[in-house]
């Protein structure tokens, strides 16, 4: 059985990949035998074949891009990339996990309770045991939260350890993550995903579920007020301590810094699978010695904050005042008990190398044990000795600075030229206390898919920590990295390195288990904290009026490049009658004519369209541009903000800013749209040629056509999904108001654009038929009507017809109906300013006759009533926009940091 | 002797602020030779809340937000505040040996500023290893080559630590010219040096930028001057505003102030407010507005003697 022959997917190739290094592989022994706990793995991988293996993988991508699964990576403006996923699990023996989550438990407790004197007493310092430059020089020990939090309360809650397995076949410790650790939401979507692509495989082998401890973390965050009012009991009287009824219900949030940050999928990840609301720094305000979050109903009492924003961010009063992703006020909040931040800022100070070689002598004096996890040898500069031996080995060593900036990667030695030695070499001299040399350990191998084949790749994994009631849940898995090329020497995913499952094998099978599966008094937590934040509800109202927005572009660009297509083609047909134009107009000008004036009245519309947008100055100021280089613009071009590819990215990065709020499926027609964006900006070569050209090659390649109906196909799945598959709260509500407000605009636009003007009789039927067909109302008039285009009763179907999903009364109904329902105080019998106007928007509207309408003014070319009807309620629906964003979205508090009183105020 | 302190510091906005959270750090310390009395806030509009609490470095924080929307925040602090027995050349703010002050002056006169570093560096009481941080960088104090060739002419071989920082103290006083119209509170320590010119708060920087440089523990101290002068004596710059100097700690025996605005230690006529490793670590009154537009401020700082 051991007998490498019988492996037929390990191949030679894998035992002979004889390494330079003195690393171990994670799947053999010693001897190049296959470990045990490997066996049925390998069993069942030998069964599926490489080849089957490869086409998983490839599904395994393909979920983790629909899922949108991303990471930020640093300096890339293109923002967030795909996060990427080997199939190949890391797996680790029961035993093995045995020693290795004791040690992790026992780290994270030694962690605590330097954290707790670091913060408190500091005797670790002042008995010698902890150099005083190892804290006051790393720029984590934050003097503003010593004293912070009284002593006895746990501080180190949310913890995590990156590990990697020596040649001694030993697990050492590299570096501790312990202000905002991230990696667990990425392992746990990692696991959903090769769960998916590997069913069978998780029940033969036999892993450990994740669930269990995402279920504790839960239990353990509502625990958290109990567990501090119990410690607080006989330390403070305070009756502003939190309420009693949030002691049981506590609103819980997490804190991002929002869209731009590297981990943010994760951020949504978390808070929409653990049912908390995700939060940036503006959404909250310190207000009466408490957090709140502004809501679109008002101000809700924040308790429990999980956050995501660094240390020194989290208060620009007393931390760094230039922040923006914080909360002003928030640390006194906490020194007032009346918020629970986890981790309390400060604790990155332990985030810091220099600290690792005295956690031996730390361990014997805190709690009387030997370290049962060893730290990666650690020689710390500020000590003479220690500094002359990182100097004289340089070359071996990896150099780390004490503290870690963002973005900073450690130097490794023998990958640097002599200069830069030498420089080190000054730089670690002139301040040797800000710089540690660790051993440079040969991270073991654990096979990986490439290409095809297995292959060694080294390996670096990630452990993740809950503070729970009488010590640490550990997380029965965690995220596993391994380099992305074979040599590298990080690995990193921030350097292109790929994440990997990591199984941690149970002894006999575990029960499904789901987060609903709650204590029973707790159930109605979900519903109670389901607190949207006004910036969310912003961005969802934003939503709605993108998609929409890009919707009738695209509708009305395809119905342009049809009619652009037929005119290159010399193809003459119309679906309703009277296809001739008036045998006089073509007498007089010819068909040439027939067709440019055809299209100046869409290229109009299409110019409407676009100064909906109030951006348009490369559109109008350039003057008489050529038919194709406007539609070129007005479709790809990512200058002009009007364009359809802008909607598209303002529609996505809106989405992304609410990214919780998206059930899976929707962030997967978000990602094809997304994608599709893409496609689009792309299509336009970069060379020379004239826009006619291009446009003539996209239209003749059709390309673009299929883009646009596949976007129209996407933008209908968005809609269908926002309408059935979203619960219709205020959320929801939000989202509804932008759309109705964004179509109701759209239909103005074109009926402006096309219907004011009184045109030859055969052009305002093309017109009559092009803004029905854009108003996704032509199929409806045909089979109403079956007869020809007839001026009151096409403005009858797209104004007053309240059955017609798509009127301009239907829009406007709907606006009424939420607007009623908003959250606001009770005025008497006054009607609030957005009642008022939706009020009138309807009753003009209503009290119009569309015979009237379309009747011709008196000595002038133009339906006057029309167009006075039609611009004020364009106002109206303007102003109802701007008064929702004022009274709900930003609310009576401005939410910019103006000015700070950091003055110079002496001699 | 006794003084009563008015510090007023007066914010005008050109748009009502709503919402504002603040921190002061306007309440005189109690040390060996000085004694507060009473401190009193009043702030203008009525703070929402308001608390006390003492800060890292031992320093009183008046905490205090703002709930309504004011167009000006007064905010008045009177102190009254004894300072007795420092008349003495030597001052050790945190003597623990005060009781037998002649040995320790002795002692003190003596310390070559090497063996002072030295021990810094290598002594183990627990009080050493807390001032250690002292020595490093801080926010507004980088580590810069001009320092320490600027201090090394006043630290010659063997020399006492006590003249040492005198000298420096002199040297700051001659080289520098104070020019309140030169510097902000964001100008740079380098061109501080570059142009030589400041005020209290750059040469108190200066000061322990060249300590720190030399491995020695310097800490800035901020506090008044007393704003009329006796009969006697000449009046003192920096007396209508806060003041700043600098402190030197002297391994087992304490800290010395020297005001090298002033070229003199500080007696009788320096009240210490607070003190932390730069400006940064107490500024005297700080905060968060919400709220458009920009803001005019004026701060006065009346210190008399009471009999």
């Amino acid at each position: 059985m051991t007998d490498r022959k019988n492996w037929k997917v390990i191949g030679d190739s894998y035992h002979n990949t004889k390494s330079a290094g003195q690393q171990i592989d994670e799947m053999l022994s010693r001897d190049r035998q296959i470990n045990p706990h490997w066996h049925s793995f390998m069993q069942a991988l030998d069964t599926l074949g490489l080849t089957e293996m490869e086409s998983r993988h490839k599904e395994v991508q393909r979920l983790l891009r629909e899922n949108g699964v991303t990471y930020v990576v640093h300096g890339e403006q293109q923002g967030h990339r795909p996060w990427e996923l080997d199939p190949i699990p890391l797996i680790i023996s029961n035993t093995d996990w045995d020693a290795i989550s004791t040690g992790l438990t026992q780290r994270a407790k030694l962690l605590n309770l330097i954290l707790e004197d670091l913060y408190g007493e500091r005797r670790l310092i002042k008995e010698g045991l902890i150099p005083p430059e190892v804290v006051y020089a790393h720029a984590g020990f934050l003097r503003a939260c010593v004293g912070l939090i009284p002593s006895g309360f746990p501080l180190l809650l949310n913890y995590a350890a990156d590990l990697a397995r020596g040649a001694d076949g030993r697990m050492w410790v590299l570096g501790d993550r312990t202000q905002t650790p991230s990696g667990a939401g990425y392992a746990l979507e990692n696991r959903t995903v090769l769960a998916r692509a590997l069913p069978n495989l998780f029940g033969e082998v036999g892993v450990h579920r994740l669930s269990f401890f995402f279920r504790s973390l839960q239990n353990s965050v509502l625990d958290l007020p109990l567990q501090y009012e119990f410690g607080q009991l006989g330390q403070l009287e305070s009756a502003s301590r939190i309420a009693p009824h949030q002691k049981d219900n506590p609103h819980v949030v997490v804190l991002t810094p929002g869209p731009l940050n590297e981990t943010y999928f994760e951020h949504a990840y978390i808070a929409n699978y653990l049912g908390y609301t995700l939060v940036q720094g503006d959404d909250l305000t310190v207000w009466d010695g408490r957090v709140w979050l502004k809501s679109l109903g008002g101000l809700r009492p924040v308790d429990i904050i999980l956050r995501r924003v660094d240390d020194i961010f989290c208060d620009p009063l007393e931390l760094r005042q230039d922040s923006r992703l914080g909360v002003a006020g928030l640390l006194e909040v906490i020194r007032q008990g009346n918020v629970i931040v986890v981790n309390p800022p400060g604790s990155g100070v332990l985030e810091n190398p220099s600290l690792m070689p005295f956690l031996p002598n730390i361990a014997k004096h805190l709690i009387g044990e030997e370290l049962r996890l060893p730290s990666a040898a650690t020689w710390w500069c500020g000590e003479p000795k220690q500094r002359d031996y990182v100097l004289a080995n340089l070359k071996q060593l990896v150099i780390k600075p004490i503290y870690r900036q963002p973005g900073g990667r450690p130097l490794f030695g023998s990958e640097l030229s002599r200069t830069q030695l030498d420089t080190l070499r000054t730089q670690i001299n002139a301040e040797p206390h800000l710089y540690v040399g660790q051993e440079y350990i040969h991270f073991s191998t654990t096979p990986s898919l490439v290409e095809g084949k297995l292959e060694p790749r080294r390996t670096i994994l990630r452990f993740f920590l809950f503070s729970e009631k009488d010590g640490y849940a550990v997380m029965p898995g965690g995220l596993t990295r391994c380099e992305g090329e074979r040599g590298e020497l990080t690995v990193s995913i921030q350097e292109g390195g790929v994440s990997k499952d990591t199984w941690i094998l149970a002894p006999e099978p575990e029960p499904h288990i789901s987060l609903w599966q709650q204590r029973t008094e707790r159930i109605q937590t979900a519903a109670a904290s389901d607190g949207l934040s006004s910036r969310a509800a912003e961005n969802l109202f934003w939503v709605g009026r993108y998609a929409e927005r890009a919707e009738g572009q695209a509708r009305l660009l395809r119905i342009m490049l049809d009619k652009a297509k037929m005119g290159k083609m010399g193809l003459e047909t119309s679906h309703l009658g009277q296809v001739a134009p008036s045998t006089r107009f073509t007498e007089t000008f010819g068909e040439e004519a027939r067709e440019v004036s055809e299209l100046t009245y869409l290229r109009s519309m299409l110019r409407s369209l676009t100064g909906l947008t109030s951006s348009h100055p490369g559109f109008v100021n350039k003057g008489e541009q050529s038919l194709e280089s406007e539609l070129l613009s007005i479709m790809l071009d990512t200058e002009n903000s009007g364009s359809l590819v802008s909607t598209l990215q303002a529609l996505v990065s809106a989405a992304y800013a609410v990214r919780d709020r998206w059930s899976t499926d929707t962030w997967r027609v978000m990602n094809n749209i997304e994608n599709l964006c893409t496609t689009l900006e792309n299509s336009v070569p970069k060379d020379g040629n004239t826009s006619a050209q291009i446009l003539t090659d996209l239209v003749l390649q059709e390309a673009e056509l299929a883009s646009l109906d596949q976007l129209m196909i996407f933008l209908s799945a968005l809609s269908g999904l926002n309408a059935e598959s979203m619960t219709q709260t205020i959320g929801w509500m939000s989202l509804d108001m932008g759309r109705r407000i964004e179509r109701a605009l759209l239909l103005i636009v074109l009926c402006r654009s096309s219907l004011v003007a009184v045109q030859d009789e055969w052009i305002e039927d093309l017109l009559l038929e092009s803004v029905l067909a854009a108003a996704e109302s032509l199929i409806t008039y045909r089979s109403r009507y079956r007869a020809a285009l007839h001026f009151p009763t096409v403005l009858e179907l797209l104004l007053l017809d309240e059955d017609n999903p798509r009127s301009l009364l239907y829009q406007l109904k709907r606006l009424q109906e939420h607007i009623q329902v908003l959250p606001r105080e009770k005025l008497a019998y006054r009607l609030s300013e957005e009642e008022q106007l939706i009020l009138e928007a309807l009753t003009q509207l209503q009290l119009s006759n569309t015979i009237d309408l379309a009747e011709r003014s008196a000595h002038t070319t133009q339906r006057n009533g029309l167009e006075k009807l039609l611009v004020r309620l364009a106002q109206i629906l303007v102003d109802i926009s701007d008064v929702l964003t004022h009274t709900y979205f930003s609310h009576s508090q401005p939410s910019v940091v103006s000015n700070q009183l950091l003055e110079r105020d002496f001699d | 002797m006794n003084y009563k302190i008015i510090h007023k510091t007066e914010y005008s906005y050109t748009y009502p602020v709503n919402l504002c959270y603040n921190e002061a750090r306007l309440t005189p310390r109690h040390h060996v030779y000085q004694q507060c009395n009473d401190s009193q806030f009043v702030v203008e509009p009525e703070p929402k809340e308001c608390r006390e609490r003492r800060d890292f470095f031992g320093n009183t924080i008046y905490y205090f937000t703002i709930q309504q929307p004011h167009n000006q925040l007064t905010v008045t602090v009177t102190s009254r505040v004894e300072v007795k027995g420092r008349e003495l050349q030597l001052n050790f703010s945190e003597a623990r040996h005060h009781d037998d002050r002649d040995r320790v002056t002795s002692v003190a006169e003596h310390l070559a500023w090497e063996e002072a570093r030295q021990q810094l560096h290598t002594d183990s009481d627990p009080e050493i290893l807390e001032m250690r941080q002292y020595v490093l960088n801080s926010p507004m104090i980088p580590a810069m080559p001009e320092l320490h060739t600027y201090a090394e002419q006043s630290f010659t071989n063997g020399r006492p630590l006590l003249e040492a920082v005198e000298d420096l103290s002199t040297r700051l006083y001659t080289d520098f010219t104070y020019d309140p119209d030169f510097t902000t509170i964001a100008t740079p320590l380098d061109d501080v040096i570059k142009y030589r010119r400041g005020v209290c708060q750059d040469f108190a920087h200066l000061g322990i930028g060249c300590l720190r440089a030399l491995g020695l523990a310097a800490r800035y101290v901020s506090g008044y001057i007393e704003t009329e002068p006796p009969p006697d004596k000449q009046p003192l710059v920096g007396a209508d505003a806060s003041h700043a100097w600098f402190s030197v700690y002297f391994p087992q025996l304490g800290w010395v102030d020297f005001d090298p605005t002033n070229n003199q230690m500080p007696t009788d006529r320096h009240i210490t407010v607070a003190w932390g490793r730069d400006y940064a670590d107490v500024t005297p009154l700080k905060g968060i507005v919400f709220g458009s537009g920009t803001h005019a401020l004026s701060v006065s700082v009346d210190c008399k003697r009471v009999f």
